[in-house]
């Protein structure tokens, strides 16, 4: 048993790349397009902040795993052709870009009007007000569940195995599949997703103590 | 692009959808009944209990919280019964994972909850000459519950949501409705359309509902 998943670990870890790959992409291509639309919501014109606000609570009230089959099987059927690995970080970046959305606009929404004022008295642009007064303090409220929340990328990203991606969930089950080792497999899986997302919401939580001398 | 859309296969199969509807809502229920009992205790114990119950409890909790659903899952369905001899339908493995999935989280909600509780309460709960566990009783849990409602019925709206994943162990809910439909109509755009509309509505008139039931029993001032 033991000889079968040391044969099988290079295999795993390929899987494991694949898992951080999609996480990483996912992580990062949410955050650009939440920020932008955060930022639509919170300062943007009514049409724009309505749509935005339809986008977010429609994608935030489906399971994940509804948008990741409605974005695999529905582009082709529209003529849209991706492969699958795009198809399943496209949808997991649309889920993770609604929570982003929330986050910033719980952060910059945190921020007392009186700020946005004084840098708007003082003859700040649109621009110089997000990036010298309300951004700077807003980051320390933004942290915290954003990081929490990149554990859930990582758990997500578990879902892309139902498109026939090789990351680590896909390969324990061709692991499985081989040498009906279900319940190792399965507990070395869990023990290594246990491993990176503990460590995320250790370093959240951190971050979180760091910044909690700042009084409101 | 030159996709028409045609609902009428959707509309022929809807039995499939709506069933699935009211199975993912039925495990849903069930789930969170048993998560919260698991939730209740385990909070309990662990705000009167030594470091080991705490660590072991903590443990749970992290475990859960930090592994994908869908390897919880699998590991319940596949894993389990191949070391342990039990032998469980699809439905009843799904409704033991996601308890206990449901009930790691409201450790965590209870075990705030019951932190929260305005300490002169207890105090005069003792002074009135209640006994322990008639403080915990009549005291704690109900001001406990008041607080933690909200998180209460946040986490089963998401619970609701989660019971999706049971379509990849065929467990016939409303995601697996859809996949049915979609493989076997190809009416692909048109089902998934049809199923957001239905996982929507159910979780905003749920949602609703729930916040109606906070403000009825919103901790008094």
């Amino acid at each position: 048993m033991l000889s079968q998943i040391i044969y099988a670990l290079p295999f795993l870890a390929e899987g494991f790349a694949v898992t951080l790959w999609v996480s990483l992409l996912v992580v990062v291509l949410s955050l650009i397009a939440g920020v932008l639309m955060g930022v639509g919501l919170v300062y943007g014109p009514a049409p724009l902040r309505w749509a935005v606000r339809i986008f977010s609570d429609t994608i935030r009230g489906i399971p994940i795993l509804v948008l990741i089959f409605f974005v695999y099987y529905g582009l082709p059927a529209v003529g849209l052709h991706l492969e699958s690995f795009w198809a399943a970080v496209l949808a997991l970046t649309l889920f993770k870009t609604a929570q982003v959305v929330e986050y910033l606009r719980g952060a910059v929404g945190s921020i007392p009007k009186g700020q946005s004022e004084a840098a708007m008295a003082i003859g700040l642009t649109f621009r110089q007000r997000l990036a010298y007064v309300i951004f700077p303090q807003a980051f320390r409220r933004f942290l915290p569940p954003w990081i929490n929340g990149v554990t859930d990328a990582v758990k997500g990203s578990a879902l892309v195995s139902l498109l026939g991606i090789t990351d680590l969930m896909q390969a324990i089950n061709q692991v499985i599949g081989r040498t009906y080792e279900a319940m190792p497999l399965y507990i070395l899986g869990a023990l290594v997703y246990f491993a990176v997302n503990y460590a995320l919401s250790l370093a959240s939580r951190r971050l979180e103590r760091r910044f909690s001398f700042i009084r409101e | 692009m030159g996709y028409i859309l045609n609902f009428n296969l959707i509309w022929r199969h809807f039995d499939k959808l709506w069933g699935g509807l009211l199975l993912s809502l039925e495990l849903a229920v069930i789930s969170i009944a048993i998560g919260i009992v698991i939730g209740l205790v385990l909070a309990v114990w662990y705000v009167s209990a030594g470091r080991a119950v705490r660590t072991i409890i903590a443990g749970y909790v992290e475990f859960i919280r930090n592994v994908p659903l869908i390897l919880l899952v699998y590991l319940v369905f596949y894993g389990l019964p191949t070391v342990v001899d039990i032998a469980y339908s699809a439905q009843t493995s799904f409704i033991a994972t996601l308890s206990l999935y449901s009930g790691a989280y409201l450790v965590e909600v209870f075990r705030s909850g019951l932190e929260a509780v305005p300490r002169g309460q207890l105090d005069a709960g003792k002074a009135i000459g209640l006994t322990p566990w008639q403080r915990l009783l009549h005291v704690r849990l109900p001001t406990m519950l008041r607080i933690t409602l909200p998180a209460l019925s946040n986490t089963f709206i998401s619970l609701f949501k989660d019971t999706s994943v049971a379509s990849v162990i065929s467990v016939p809910e409303l995601t697996y409705g859809a996949q049915w439909i979609n493989f076997n109509t190809f009416r692909i755009v048109e089902v998934y359309l049809v199923v957001t509309a239905m996982y929507l509505l159910t979780g905003y008139t749920l949602l609703f509902a729930l916040r109606l039931v906070e403000r009825r029993f919103k901790a008094a001032r």
